[in-house]
């Protein structure tokens, strides 16, 4: 062998372990960031924490109750609203796929998907919370539910246009209307990715702080009233663990691990629902 | 075509379409709107005065713009040979039995909140990083980069943090790319003898538009992350080129000081912080949206008929 095949021998393999070592860089910090939070999370984890209100500063104990109502009640806001504007824009994108205004649209999508959170919360706080001088749970949902739509339209139209064309021109030579055609035989074919679509956006949108700081703000007791300030999560382990006090920074712990629970229970769910749909298409 | 039930349906489903479109120009309205006190004081001199002041009522961004730019900037340079190396080895030097796990993993960097990369920065990065800031060697903190006092908090501690949050998002992009690469120039390369360097690299070159695009992605979820890099930063507006000083982004100023603003040229100002923000951050995703879509598009619709649908393709 020649000393130049050598050296581009040589120059490969490099090139192959620095990727393979790439991988393992970025699974390091995910392994530690996976290791803390169960660690401490696990050790400030309890019934409690689950059932209970917020202890004040100073007492020990103490949980979250009110926070992950509040998340709940966020999410669920923000999906309702989410939910028919990403899924009937997404029908649009894929249906007039070639025409200029569904490049518009699909344009509006990815800005709106880059858009950083927290100028979304900027946003809202103008539309929502100024005009009626109260911080409250119906803006955050607003927050929450503007980042979802273009995460469920992309997928929803992505998904649609994998549905074999010839299921569309079937149920149209029956003389089908067009929407007939879509929401009975188009929808229904990709509605396991759809779904998929949906959690994922869940799972993202449960994890948000900065949108949630100046809409829903915090609130430290519990509510359901929609139009009042209202805990969530994600603010709660924020204000807990830029605070001075030790029971709070375990409090954050347990919140941060029960948010990552949320997030890993949904991928797997959207996994497994992929999985599901691969092997109905290869059919 | 013609009949009227179909009409209705286009413009029924195109009418949610619009809403997005109206989104976009309402937010962008908004900010303007509700700045335009600070816009209508002080103008572009905004963009370059190093004050803030709220108490004065002196207000400047540019060390919030050059807090943003530089976190971001030094995140990308860490993240992107890094994203692209895995991008290459789940998409050439993996196993296809392997390939789903390791997708999997490096998405799971890209779900995880915000807010429990700060948590863990606050307890775990940061004092990692001060001990590692208190343990230079002098003569290396003579160099404008390394001075000041070790804080922990502090440029360095969000560079890093910014570039493990990049890294899985360049890296499914630059993915997607690479599979854009028709396979026959690889096989084409290997025919004529090239090594895997020689063949990828090849590879990597014929996609540099979208590879550009997938940086430029990454570039953008770097400017606008807020709760991780004001957990780390330090937050304190002070230019300076020292890793080591605690510094202010955009993002982090709004989340910081938005409920205490107490004025309304106060508030007027932060909002313009907010304007500014999502101005740059439309320049660079329009700009990668545009390169990688040139790149990705026409393989992606060939492919569509055979491939299996990517969830991950939603980001």
């Amino acid at each position: 062998m020649t000393t130049r095949a050598r050296r581009r021998k040589l120059v490969s393999s490099l090139f192959v372990g620095f990727c393979g070592a790439s991988v393992l860089l970025a699974l390091v910090p995910l392994a530690f960031i996976l290791f803390f939070v169960v660690t401490q999370g696990v050790q400030s984890l309890s019934v409690d924490f689950f059932t209970h209100m917020p202890a004040p500063v100073g007492e020990a104990g103490g949980g979250m109750a009110n926070a992950i109502v509040g998340s709940l009640i966020l999410v669920g806001l923000g999906a309702l609203f989410a939910v028919p504007i990403g899924i009937l824009s997404g029908i649009y994108m894929s249906e007039y796929a070639g025409t200029r205004f569904a490049s518009i649209v699909r344009f509006a999508a990815d800005t709106l998907n880059g858009v950083p959170s927290i100028v979304v919360g900027v946003f809202v706080y103008g539309v929502a919370v100024l005009p009626f001088k109260q911080f409250s749970a119906l803006a955050g949902g607003l927050a929450l539910g503007i980042m979802m739509i273009p995460i469920i339209a992309r997928t929803t139209e992505e998904l649609l246009l994998l549905v074999p064309g010839t299921m569309r021109e079937v149920a149209l030579a029956l003389g089908a209307t067009h929407a007939r055609a879509v929401f009975t035989v188009v929808v229904p074919a990709a509605l396991p990715g759809i779904i998929t679509g949906l959690v994922l956006a869940v799972a993202r949108i449960a994890g948000e702080t900065a949108p949630l700081l100046f809409t829903s703000l915090n609130n430290r007791f519990f509510t359901t009233n929609l139009t009042q300030p209202m805990s969530s999560l994600t603010v709660q382990v924020y204000t807990y663990a830029s605070s001075p006090y030790q029971d709070w920074h375990r409090q954050a712990w347990a919140g941060a691990l029960v948010l990552v629970f949320i997030v890993l229970a949904c991928s797997l769910v959207a996994r497994v629902a992929t999985r599901k749909l691969v092997t109905l298409s290869s059919h | 075509m013609k009949r009227p039930e179909n009409l209705a349906f286009r413009l029924g489903t195109g009418l949610f379409g619009l809403v997005l479109v109206l989104l976009v120009a309402a937010i962008g309205l908004e900010l303007v709107r509700q700045s335009w006190l600070s816009i209508e004081k002080f103008g572009l001199s905004f963009w370059r005065t190093q004050v803030w002041d709220p108490v004065a009522g002196q207000f400047g961004a540019l060390p919030f713009i050059w807090g943003t730019l530089y976190s971001s900037i030094l995140a990308l340079a860490i993240a992107t040979p890094i994203a692209l190396g895995i991008a290459v080895f789940i998409s050439d030097l993996t196993p296809s039995r392997l390939k789903p796990v390791l997708v999997f993993l490096t998405e799971l960097l890209a779900a995880i909140p915000s807010i429990v990369y700060g948590l863990w920065g606050i307890f775990v990065l940061v004092p990692a990083v001060r001990s590692l800031e208190s343990a230079f060697p002098d003569a290396l903190k003579a160099l404008p980069f390394f001075s000041g006092p070790p804080f922990g908090l502090g440029m360095l501690s969000a560079a890093l943090i910014l570039a493990v949050m990049v890294v899985p998002f360049t890296s499914s992009v630059a993915r997607e790319v690479l599979k854009a690469v028709p396979l026959a120039q690889r096989e084409g390369a290997y025919a004529l003898g090239a090594t895997r360097f020689e063949a990828i690299t090849a590879a990597l070159y014929y996609a540099r538009t979208g590879i550009i695009g997938a940086i430029l992605l990454g570039f953008g979820r770097a400017l606008g992350e807020t709760m991780a890099v004001t957990m780390v930063i330090g937050n304190s507006p002070k230019l300076s080129l020292s890793l080591f000083a605690p510094q202010h982004t955009m993002a982090a100023v709004l989340a910081n000081e938005f409920s205490e603003a107490d004025t309304p040229l106060y508030l007027n100002a932060l909002i313009e912080i907010g304007l500014v923000l999502f101005v740059i951050t439309l320049i660079v995703n329009s700009l990668s949206r545009l390169l990688i879509w040139s790149m990705a598009r026409p393989a992606r619709q060939q492919a569509a008929a055979t491939s299996v649908p990517a969830a991950e393709s939603a980001i």
